[in-house]
């Protein structure tokens, strides 16, 4: 079965979402995101659907999936790159994905995973006084 | 009898066209439709004259019956002559002069005919006077169609028009919303913004509604749809310009803004800035500071 | 109404929510609708597409371009021999749902579309039948 790839960058794990998923595709990439996160050690998790003009109530849930998992393993997710027509019809359809952190575009996620870190580093090192 | 009657009219009407035509527009003139300023004389005769012509051809093929085939024509044209008024910004009774102003020739017509007889003529009188009046009638209701169309374009104009989203600093835009937000226009304004927040990258967009006269619980709604719709396209909204009214009606309504919303635009961009990372200093003034005095003292600063 | 365009996709496995998503996708842009209409009555078929799947036991759906008094649209018809819903009202309700998923099939369906209507018989099947006009 196709699996969609999941890179590594850095201590962030990077998704780009690409092909308009069925429910199997989206449901691997949960699976495979949750075995990666612990695996790689990862502390961020990117997810990048600037490709996709379609996103409904199934991947929506996906999205709000992998950000619980990713939360409860001590990762950050950011979803980056939907597009104005997709946010306005997922608001319609009362999806609003309020446990989901979002960027303008993958720069801008990396960098809000970055802050995350050097902010917790920050406090450890403050424990450590 | 309709067939009859209309050919009674019909006969009348071709035998005395010569004086009906300049009656009537004597009796156009006189209703003061040149004043306006919008048709010039040589436009009223020429209107007139195809009007009387098609009028009398729809009578002479089918009477009386408007509904007709025969009258095809001659309602065309006075349909694109009363959408053109309208156009124009005709008043409706100024409009539909032109074909009650008919009735005055057409009678005197009918008394100067000596062939009819006094029960012929009452009942000319009777069936041309129905048969004005609907022409009438129909004269109004394209001309109110006809403003209606005008009005729905112009709302469509308005909506594009009066909702331009600024930049006001890297990264931070703003909104500024004037009049009332219907659903239509919120759309427009709402993937209008979303959309400059995508090409300018913006972080952060400022909506601002110090023009909006009243919120009611669906405006409140759609304020909060392009908040959200922003929000997962990972930018943040503020709405500012909240009027004091309008808080309290807000709280009346049991609307709820879960975002931060701040008195004026220029509050709110203060906020913008700060969430940007930015700060903003007051400049020091130095006495007898001049730029000669910054080239030299360059590195100080 | 008359329709200028037809369509018939069975709807048996979930590459086939896939297929009627590119299906009324294509449809839209025929029609010419926009881009934020395009995607809502897309979105609203992959909702309904899924729930035929998954509560309908499978079934098709009739995707056509209809035109009514000088405007054109979509309409999409899914229909499947599935239980059926016994409690309309309730199954529109945001929320409500009897398997997978976050319960915003119907309701949300209904919201991204400007014509919604459902028929449905316990034991036979259920119909819905939405669109979505330029």
């Amino acid at each position: 079965m196709d699996r969609i790839p999941i890179l590594k960058f850095g201590n962030a794990l990077l998704v780009t979402i690409q092909v308009d998923m069925h429910d199997q595709l989206a449901t691997a990439l949960e699976e495979d995101l949750t075995s990666k996160i612990v695996s790689h050690n990862a502390r961020g998790v990117l997810i990048d659907i600037s490709a996709l003009d379609v996103v409904d109530s199934f991947i929506g849930r996906m999205l709000d999936n992998i950000a619980a998992v990713s939360r409860i393993l001590d990762a950050d997710t950011v979803v980056v790159g939907m597009r104005p027509a997709v946010a306005i019809t997922l608001v319609e359809l009362g999806l609003s994905l309020t446990g989901v952190k979002t960027a303008l575009n993958v720069e801008r996620g990396m960098a809000m995973i970055h802050d995350r870190l050097a902010g917790s580093e920050a406090d450890d090192a403050d424990d450590e006084d | 009898m309709a067939a009859q009657a209309g050919s009674d009219v019909a006969s009348l009407v071709s035998r005395n066209e010569k004086t009906i035509l300049p009656e009537w527009v004597e009796f156009q003139k006189k209703a003061g439709i040149l004043h306006t300023g919008r048709i010039s004389e040589g436009e009223l005769q020429s209107q007139s004259r195809n009007f009387l012509h098609l009028l009398h051809e729809a009578l002479t093929q089918g009477g009386t019956d408007t509904s007709g085939s025969a009258y095809e024509a001659a309602k065309a044209m006075l349909a694109e002559l009363s959408r053109s008024r309208a156009m124009q910004g005709f008043s409706p009774s100024e409009t539909a002069t032109f074909i009650f102003s008919l009735k005055q020739p057409l009678f005197n017509a009918i008394n100067r005919d000596a062939s009819l007889s006094a029960d012929q003529k009452a009942s000319t009188v009777w069936t041309s006077t129905m048969l004005l009046d609907e022409l009438g009638l129909f004269t109004l209701e394209i001309f109110q169609k006809s403003r209606e169309e005008v009005i729905v374009r112009q709302q469509r104009e308005i909506a594009e028009l009066s909702t331009p989203v600024v930049k006001l600093w890297e990264g931070i835009l703003a909104l500024p919303l004037i009049g009332t937000l219907d659903s239509q226009r919120t759309q427009v304004v709402m993937e209008n913004l979303l959309q400059t927040i995508v090409d300018d990258e913006a972080e952060i967009a400022i909506i601002d509604i110090t023009g909006v006269p009243t919120v009611d619980t669906l405006t409140a709604q759609h304020l909060l749809k392009t908040v959200a719709a922003a929000r997962l396209m990972g930018a943040d909204c503020l709405i500012s310009g909240i009027r004091p009214q309008i808080a309290q009606t807000m709280v009346h309504l049991g609307v709820e803004l879960n975002v931060i919303s701040k008195a004026s635009l220029a509050d709110a961009f203060a906020v913008a800035l700060r969430q940007t990372g930015r700060t903003i200093v007051k400049a020091k003034r130095v006495e007898g500071y001049t730029f000669a005095d910054k080239k030299s003292g360059g590195q100080d600063a | 109404m008359p329709t200028t365009r037809t369509e018939r996709v069975g709807i048996k496995v979930s590459d086939d929510v896939v297929r009627v998503r590119q299906i009324t996708r294509a449809f839209a842009l025929e029609v010419g609708l926009s881009l934020v209409d395009q995607t809502k009555i897309v979105t609203a078929s992959s909702e309904l597409a899924r729930n035929t799947l998954d509560y309908g036991g499978g079934g098709e759906v009739t995707a056509e371009i209809v035109e009514q008094g000088g405007r054109r649209g979509v309409r999409l018809t899914f229909d499947d021999k599935g239980p059926g819903i016994a409690d309309i009202e309730q199954a529109l309700k945001d929320g409500f749902t009897s398997g997978r998923g976050m319960g915003l099939g119907l309701g949300g369906a209904k919201r991204l579309s400007n014509e919604f209507s459902i028929v449905s018989e316990p034991g036979l099947g259920t119909k819905i039948t939405i669109a979505r006009w330029k």
